[in-house]
């Protein structure tokens, strides 16, 4: 069978039944890809490829002595983005800080993973700590778009989406504090779902706005996505703010269509700021789920513009504390041959923590010091509330709310870097969703005529996860849209 | 609100972080930046909005028995530590 690294983890799996390929096939599929092409895209911090085919080879064996259960995840390479903890294998944060930090112990997102035997691939590049846009504050290298070299994946899980793109892996995790799933989701042309506040375990992932981040899943299909959410939802009694909501059958609920869906689009999502391009595609889109029997409405949401304030002093303040642990005592790097205690702390973390990071600890410390928590902090905390009225409104007319995912299309590298003001800018559309705590997902809608990706933002109400993967399929296998094959890929 | 070098500098040591002249003045001028655009959610009204701290819809703080159960070895749980000597992390002197 050829081209096996193209199929999705339905075909993969129908394919493995079928005893078409075997399990050592699929996991040489990906390592083949992952050693072709992640010189140029360079989505991998590091990759597990013996212990790969090792786990493969023993699938193999077990299922040719009817030994093993096929679950849907059975024999699948997942990447995990690494700022997920996985047991033995070094989890970094894309920081020098934790350079060679090996967890004791596996995420439990990454735990459930492996309970149906998926395989874990790889650990993915990304912002450092995950705070950031574009993938270049990663303390080790840039990632690059599989779709454009010479633009940025987005981020902060830009290793994890740039894996998918470029066929390196069918699936991966990611995190999202502000959008870092759904933003490079959307600029590498793949499908990303931010789960609702509390859907996935937080355990073991390495905190850094612990109120805002969640754990999910990039993949080729809405179906896939589906399928992972499944694996890697539910309560955990090692994360006490875990829900104990059921986890519903995503994968089924997938095929139920939308007819009569009531879908809202927030005017202010299309205002001022926006790509013609992008804007365009969202008309279209709209146009199209009128022809699928979905009611269409404006609604607004007039906290908007005051979303990205709110969310970078929530989310910075969060992170000002949870940071502070990095103090080189119990893990991670420490300053050599410090003169005093104090001078450890110091200097360790002004060596350990980039740019970026420094930023955000700054202003996290600012807004929570004595005298500036009214003005910053807490006021922050109300307009939080304010802005999750606005979707909690809404969300009494419509079922669900579509818009771009982001403002801008792919941009390039170091275009944006050197200011952070801007680069935050670009979040506008989905920050609200963390600090609502509602689910999001994106997926690919067009391409331009450069062969950049439009992605699509689907928003729905608390723990409706399997509402929005309805309608993200069924636009999905309206537009049967493909991936480009990319340009820097051997000709076939 | 104009912020001075100073005051970036005494924030600055409660994070303990240390910065060059250069790099001070530097992060100084993007602070300022971010603190300009922050500013605009004093016109929010938000007299009578009670804060939200956490999104989760149920109030109540989850409890658990409050039993014992095995947790990391000891040499598992220090495998990582930068100084380590005898089961214990090992930082500069303290106590004079």
């Amino acid at each position: 069978m050829s081209e096996i690294w193209r199929l999705s983890i339905e075909e993969l799996q129908k394919a493995i039944r079928d005893r078409m390929v075997s399990f050592r096939d699929v996991a040489d599929a990906y390592l083949t890809r992952i050693r072709e092409y992640d010189g140029e895209v360079g989505a991998f911090l590091s990759v597990q490829a013996d212990t790969v085919l090792k786990q493969a080879e023993d699938l193999d064996r077990k299922y040719h002595r009817g030994d093993l259960r096929l679950e849907s995840l059975t024999g699948i390479p997942i990447a995990v983005k690494d700022v997920i903890s996985t047991e033995g294998i070094r989890t970094t944060c894309a920081s020098r800080i934790l350079e060679n930090y090996v967890p004791p112990y596996d995420a439990t997102a990454v735990q459930r993973l492996k309970e149906q035997n998926a395989l874990i691939l790889g650990k993915t590049n990304c912002d450092e700590f995950a705070m950031g846009s574009s993938t270049e504050t990663s303390g080790f290298f840039t990632t690059r778009n599989p779709l454009d070299l010479e633009r940025v994946p987005g981020g902060s899980s830009g290793g994890s989406a740039a894996c998918v793109a470029a066929w390196e892996a069918p699936a991966s995790l990611g995190t999202d504090t502000g959008g870092s799933i759904r933003q490079p989701a959307a600029f590498c042309g793949v499908v990303g779902l931010k789960p609702t506040y509390g859907r996935v375990s937080r355990y073991g992932l390495v905190a850094f706005a612990s109120s805002l981040d969640v754990i999910g899943p990039f993949a080729n299909t809405v179906r896939d996505v589906a399928i992972v959410l499944k694996a890697i939802a539910g309560k955990d009694r090692r994360d006490s703010t875990s829900s104990h909501q059921p986890v519903e059958d995503y994968l089924l609920e997938t095929d139920k269509g939308v007819k009569g869906m009531r879908v809202g689009i927030p005017s202010e999502w299309l205002g001022s700021g926006l790509d013609d391009a992008i804007k365009e595609s969202i008309q279209l889109i709209t146009k199209r789920l009128q022809k699928m029997d979905c009611s269409l409405q404006e609604v607004h949401l007039p906290h908007t513009k005051y979303a990205i304030a709110t969310y970078y002093l929530i989310a910075t303040a969060e992170a000002s504390s949870n940071l502070a642990r990095y103090d080189g005592v119990k893990y991670g790097y420490r300053t050599p041959r410090p003169a005093d205690l104090e001078e450890m702390y110091r200097k360790t973390r002004s060596e350990g923590f980039g740019d970026e990071v420094k930023r955000r600890i700054m202003l996290g410390t600012y807004a929570l010091s004595s005298g500036y928590y009214d003005a910053f902090y807490l006021k922050a905390g109300k307009v939080r509330t304010l802005v999750t009225q606005d979707y909690l409104k809404v969300f009494e007319e419509v079922d669900l709310l579509v818009g771009p995912t982001t403002p801008i299309l792919p941009f390039k590298l170091g275009e944006k870097i050197s200011d952070p003001l801007e680069m935050y800018l670009t979040d506008v559309y989905t920050v609200t969703a963390n600090l609502a705590g509602i689910p999001g997902l994106s997926l690919p809608i067009a391409f331009t005529s450069a062969g950049l990706p439009v992605g699509l933002q689907i928003l729905g109400p608390h723990f409706q996860e399997a509402k929005l993967l309805r309608l993200g399929h069924a636009i999905e296998q309206d537009l049967g849209l493909e991936r480009p094959r990319l340009a820097f890929e051997k000709a076939v | 609100m104009p912020i001075t070098v100073e005051e970036v500098l005494k924030i600055a040591n409660l994070a303990n972080l240390s910065f060059s002249q250069e790099q001070l003045e530097h992060f100084t001028h993007q602070f300022q930046e971010i603190l300009n655009y922050v500013a605009q959610l004093e016109e929010v009204p938000t007299e009578h909005v009670t804060a939200t701290f956490h999104t989760i819809l149920s109030r109540e703080t989850p409890v658990r028995q409050d039993a014992t159960a095995p947790s990391l070895p000891v040499e598992r749980a220090m495998a990582n530590a930068p100084d380590a000597v005898e089961g214990q992390f090992r930082v500069p002197r303290v106590i004079e």
